[in-house]
């Protein structure tokens, strides 16, 4: 069923957060005091943006194109044979991207109507928030690689703006700082590669190069696997994976809601959708897809090992979304790019949940702290403890987040992580079995993590005795409806977001069977994914049956599954038994636990083999080579000039008799030329 | 004749310059410069014995220039006379670095 499809108001939907972006920052300027504008316009075009897109879908589902619809606005850059066109690209993965883009966009804006209403900055942080989705969109929806660079670089900038929110503290302005630089070594890579493509196949355009990329390159040739290495750079900066995740947790100095939308459900996707996005370059490149796969399945496992030792909540949940985030490059490495970007979309909706439970959490501790005069750390999970008395929804929905993210069936995370770990196994076939049988392998040792990490952040912060202290504790009260609404809508969606995509190998289980099981996604995604799909089965061959020590899909399911809910009840069990003490009392970890608690030392190796001898290099540039040489020889040519200008400045007697003199000297020794010649 | 003429005009300029070189009175100097015109004014009227009248005419156009850079010359002079009371060339060096 393939009829006419057009697009209903496409630049519509980007251009009324862009709308927002000015209103709100208008007002953050004339009047930074009014709250009520800015509550209805911050969520207010986004509400209005995922309403078109929803609209948009229906028409997309309804349509059943299967070429992507490009909607030209204006010629950006005509320079010679470089043709880039200002364009949107609606098609099966830019819509599913719109979607989540804007749904989760305003249910996190509503959120924020709670969280920040007594912030001074309130209109200035919906302005921020309304300009991130903005470009946000501009990067999921662009037509070619520049545009689609445009919101890179925007949603970069709005990261950045937003981390320093409270540029006050001088510690979160620095994590700001950091979120950037990073990321600039990423954009580096992304930036070549798109030289690389454009030399090699004289556009930039999305469906040209899709289209040209399988005659020009060779199968592993070197150009293509350059090319794709270097756009992988520039997903680890944007999405937080080795080496370059160290941003990513401190980004969590910005407000909450920010760490929901941008640094767990939208922005740190961005590499994961552009991998897809590029899946025919990266299909065709075998050892590109290792290198995915394997930093992919590196950053899975040591994050996860990471995140058993934090007690920052809202550090716990960082490292949780770049171990999530491997988790998504493994999809994408392997070839399951569907899987790759159902994780996506699942792990925006339950690592949004479990962001803003978090902010509702720090939000109920920070006014009991305030309450009090205490400064107590509001984000530290051993101040917390027994908060499921006082905060019954946000546990309850964390709970289903923990569920959700840790595996269990029913829930959106099973679906989606097993997928991917399953497609892992059956990838490792062909000459790469060993490291794929690898990958798999950390794969499930980071799913156990997983699991034991959030279970015990769910047991420290809301089971056992409360921590906050005596006179705090009857301060502590659930949050307002406008804050706890999201989390419902976000709890539903992770309970039923991942049914969208039940693998048919479930089908014939008992009771996991009766979600129709349909891989309605896969299906739906089948236009963007059926090129590079085509390659690797050509290529590599098809997906194994089995995995490499036997048992098919729905066999590893039910394992995996075993294991989720093994790990939770164990955690439970042993989280349960200790006791915490409130941290300005507690104790320095020690042991392998602080390798763990001060993260692998990552930070400070980097300081060391990195910044300080480029700060040291920086010095020997600023005082031995500019100060010292450049700065010298313009010094010596001006010293020079001044000598021979002191030297010549004698003969300046004053005297006319002297310079007739010299005059006259002058006239004899040219006639005197003249005459002996 | 004219060797004779050529002979005088040149032990004229030369004692033009070396005024001009070695005294130090504004006067002197002044006087010492129309001499040196004038030396040359006598070579041009020499060459013409054996050239042609042009020498001639040129020599009264020297004579009106003169003229007329001794009246601005001499103008000057008297201003500086009324600025510093003398006209000795030693106290004039604003040229001087």
């Amino acid at each position: 069923m393939e009829h006419a499809f057009e697009p209903t108001l496409l630049w519509a939907v980007a251009l009324l957060p862009l709308l927002g972006f000015v209103i709100n920052g208008v007002i953050a300027f004339a009047a930074p005091d009014r709250k009520i504008l800015p509550t209805l316009v911050g969520p207010g075009v986004v509400g209005i943006a995922f309403i078109i897109a929803v609209i948009n879908f229906l028409g997309l589902r309804s349509a059943g194109i299967h070429e992507p619809f490009i909607e030209s606005y204006w010629s950006w850059m005509p320079a010679g044979n470089l043709q880039v066109a200002a364009a949107f690209q609606l098609d099966q993965l830019s819509m599913l991207m719109t979607l989540i883009v804007t749904g989760v966009g305003f249910l996190i804006h509503v959120f924020s109507v709670g969280s920040m209403k007594s912030d001074p900055g309130y209109a200035r942080y919906f302005a921020y928030l309304n300009l991130f989705v903005f470009f946000m969109l501009v990067l999921v929806l662009g037509a070619n690689y520049p545009v689609m660079f445009v919101g890179w670089e925007g949603v970069g900038l709005c990261s950045y703006l937003l981390i320093g929110f409270w540029f006050t503290d001088p510690e979160k302005a620095d994590a700001g700082k950091k979120a950037f630089i990073v990321n600039r070594i990423g954009d580096f890579g992304f930036l070549v590669a798109m030289f690389l493509i454009f030399t090699n196949l004289g556009t930039l355009d999305f469906v040209e190069v899709f289209a040209a990329a399988p005659g020009a390159f060779a199968y592993g040739g070197v150009v293509v696997t350059a090319i794709t290495l270097f756009l992988f750079l520039g997903a680890t900066g944007k999405s937080a994976q080795i080496p370059l995740y160290v941003w990513l947790p401190d980004a969590m100095a910005g407000p909450t809601p920010v760490s929901a939308l941008i640094h767990a459900a939208t922005m740190v996707t961005a590499g994961v959708y552009m991998v897809a996005r590029s899946s025919v370059l990266f299909a065709l490149a075998p050892v590109s897809m290792i290198v995915v796969a394997g930093i992919g399945a590196l950053t899975a496992l040591f994050a996860a090992t990471i995140g058993l030792a934090q007690y920052d909540i809202k550090k716990v949940l960082a490292y949780s979304t770049v171990s999530q985030l491997g988790y998504m490059f493994i999809g994408v490495g392997v070839g399951a790019y569907t899987a790759g970007v159902f994780h996506l979309m699942t792990h925006a909706f339950f690592k949004a949940l479990l962001f803003l439970g978090s902010g509702a959490v720090i939000h109920a501790m920070h006014e009991a702290y305030h309450h009090t005069h205490r400064h107590e750390d509001a984000q530290d999970m051993r101040n917390m403890g027994g908060l499921k008395k006082y905060l019954p929804l946000t546990w309850g929905t964390m709970w289903v987040g923990t569920l959700a993210i840790a595996g269990v069936w029913p829930f959106a995370g099973f679906f989606s992580k097993d997928e991917i770990i399953w497609r892992t196994a059956a990838r490792a076939v062909g000459p790469f079995e060993g490291w794929f049988t690898l990958f798999w392998v950390m794969s499930l040792v980071a799913a156990i993590l997983t699991a034991f990490y959030m279970t015990r952040m769910m047991v420290m912060t809301f089971h056992g005795e409360n921590r906050t202290g005596e006179k705090e504790r009857k301060y502590l009260h659930e949050v307002p409806k406008v804050m706890t609404l999201p989390l419902v809508v976000l709890a539903l969606l992770s309970v039923v977001g991942g049914w969208i995509n039940v693998p048919h190998a479930l089908a014939e289980l008992p009771v996991i069977g009766w979600i129709p099981h349909s891989e309605w996604l896969h299906d739906w995604l089948h236009p963007i994914t059926e090129r590079a799909d085509a390659i690797i089965a050509q290529n590599v061959g098809g997906p194994a049956e089995t995995s490499p020590v036997g048992g098919g899909e729905a066999v590893w399911a039910l394992i995996s599954l075993a294991i989720a809910v093994t790990v939770i009840f164990a955690a439970s069990r042993i989280i349960g038994a200790r006791r915490y003490v409130p941290a300005a009392e507690a104790p320095p970890p020690t042991g392998f636990f602080r390798v763990l608690y001060n993260k692998w030392y990552i930070d400070e190796i980097y300081d060391r083999i990195i910044v300080r001898p480029v700060v040291t290099l920086s010095r020997i540039c600023w005082r031995f080579i500019d100060q010292g040489i450049i700065d010298g020889l313009v010094n010596l040519a001006g010293y020079f000039s001044r000598g021979v200008g002191w030297v010549g400045s004698r003969f300046q007697t004053g005297q006319v008799n002297t310079y007739a003199f010299a005059v006259v000297i002058g006239v004899l020794f040219v006639l005197g030329f003249v005459v002996l010649r | 004749m004219v060797e004779l003429s050529l002979v005088l005009s040149a032990i004229l300029f030369s004692i033009g310059i070396a005024g001009v070189v070695v005294r130090r009175n504004a006067i002197i100097l002044f006087m010492c410069i129309e001499l040196m015109l004038n030396a040359a004014n006598l070579a041009f009227v020499a060459f013409s014995r054996m050239v042609g009248i042009e020498g001639q005419v040129f020599v009264f156009f020297v004579m009106t220039v003169a003229a007329a850079e001794a009246a601005v010359g001499l103008a000057i002079v008297i201003s500086i006379f009324r600025h510093t009371e003398t006209v000795d060339m030693k106290n004039f060096n604003l040229l001087r670095w």
